[in-house]
């Protein structure tokens, strides 16, 4: 085995700008999933089942395919209905819509998981609907809530390397594209592994510490 | 559609069927093994097991993926038969996700359980095989359901480096019929049909497990949306 750190150093430069096309592409992808999957979850509370039953198979079918063919479907379909975005909006659009339907699951547990009680004495009250939910109902799901979206957002950080495939130039474009030009594909490939495995470490971290607090 | 073409599709069907069973088994094994691991009584097992687990977590799929694809090869002079190197790199990946929800079965057997065995003189080894795995297997088969689903879908990553599966068949088929919402709309249908037999499978495995071990089958849907969180949430929370 070689390793070769000039080669490091010469891949630092573009190792630093696909970081940021990448937390660029993680920020955006979790603000679509986070407000789109609210928006899922909502539609599922809804007392017709003509708004349940469709809203419920859309999900279910975006949650159990490949977000690789959702992100070909999109990037190559759209601009034949006329519709043509930049590679890294088509991603991120992608990547929010797929977890946003893991996301949805997040806001039910959530919001199932405060008591019956606390919807009952806001009756009992007579609050309005809309004291009901921001007074009494979202600040005790929150806390539930924010956890399990944390891990997502460190999920969607591992599938950011998926851009590669629609030509983004993120962390792992930016190691191939240097690997065929050099022609050394140990050191930038192994960088952008040790790259992943300590941001993901440390969100983690970050997380945990976040949750400590949120329980207290 | 022409049968050469049809020939390419069924080819990749075929392909990304086997790359999900060899990579499932050699998951399967790896969760089994690292998550055993992880209540070892010895610190340095358990340390070693973390430490897989956090790697193997903390790397996207991709990565490896194009690690075992492109570094192996020169860094190492080990050059894989693609099917052999996807399945590793999927395998190792995947696998310690599942050592976590092994973890987590295993302590969720009740301690009383542990005691009995130590009380009755069991070996280390048959209180595992005996007394614990019987009773935390189909606890963990919700999570592990989720996670044949989730490999499935990691089984299209591998498409990017070449290898001939569904997503790498269905793209040459778009770019010999040039009808991209067809063509991607059948591929997303085929891994949905895929998914749903995966479930379908388990779902019947999870019910005749727990009626070996005499409990309620239980409402295993519920169960299910219940664990996905364990399965998918990455990080260091299960």
């Amino acid at each position: 085995m070689t390793w070769d750190w000039s080669a490091v150093r010469e891949f630092m430069p573009h190792f630093w700008d696909g970081l940021l096309v990448t937390l660029q592409a993680l920020v955006l992808g979790s603000l679509i999933s986070f407000s789109l999957g609210l928006v899922w979850a909502l539609l599922m509370r809804t007392p017709t089942r003509w708004v349940r039953w469709p809203v419920g198979v859309v999900t279910e079918f975006v949650r159990n395919t490949p977000l690789l063919v959702q992100l070909f479907f999109l990037f190559y379909v759209l601009p034949e209905w006329g519709l043509t975005f930049s590679a890294l909006t088509t991603g991120v659009f992608a990547i929010g819509l797929h977890y946003s339907t893991y996301t949805m699951q997040v806001y039910r547990a959530g919001i199932e998981a405060v008591p019956a009680g606390q919807w009952e004495a806001a009756t009992a009250l007579s609050l309005p609907a809309r004291r009901t939910w921001f007074a009494v109902i979202l600040p005790q799901a929150v806390r539930r809530v924010v956890p399990p979206l944390g891990n997502y957002v460190i999920s969607m950080l591992k599938d950011t390397p998926i851009l590669v495939s629609i030509t983004v130039l993120e962390m792992l474009g930016q190691a191939r594209l240097f690997s065929q030009q050099h022609f050394q594909f140990t050191e930038p490939l192994t960088v952008i592994g040790v790259a992943f495995v300590v941001i993901s470490y440390l969100a983690s971290l970050l997380l945990r510490t976040l949750e400590r607090r949120l329980v207290r | 559609m022409t049968p050469g073409l049809w020939d390419l599709v069924l080819g990749g069907v075929w392909t990304t069927v086997q790359l999900l069973v060899l990579s499932a088994l050699l998951m399967t094994a790896v969760a089994l093994v690292v998550g055993v691991a992880r209540t070892h009584r010895l610190w340095i097992v358990r340390f070693l097991a973390g430490l897989y687990t956090e790697v193997f977590r903390g790397t996207s799929a991709l990565v490896m993926i194009f690690w075992v694809f492109f570094v192996l090869p020169v860094a190492f002079g080990w050059l894989l038969v693609p099917m052999w190197a996807g399945t590793l790199a999927l395998g190792l990946t995947y696998g310690a996700y599942g050592s976590e929800i092994v973890r987590g079965a295993l302590g969720a057997v009740d301690p009383a359980q542990q005691e009995g065995g130590i009380a009755l003189g069991f070996t280390p080894w048959q209180r595992l095989r005996l007394i614990l795995l019987p009773q935390a297997v189909p606890e963990m088969i919700p999570s592990y359901c989720n996670l044949l689903v989730e490999l499935l879908k990691g089984t299209a990553l591998v498409s990017v480096t070449g290898m001939g599966d569904l997503a790498f068949s269905g793209n040459l088929v778009r770019l010999a019929l040039q009808e991209s919402a067809h063509i991607y709309t059948y591929l997303l249908l085929v891994y949905f049909v895929i998914a749903f037999v995966i479930t379908r499978l388990m779902r019947g495995l999870e019910k005749r497990l727990r009626a070996g071990i005499g409990k309620d089958p239980g409402d295993e849907h519920a169960a299910r949306t219940r664990k996905r969180r364990e399965t998918t949430g990455v990080g260091g929370v299960a």
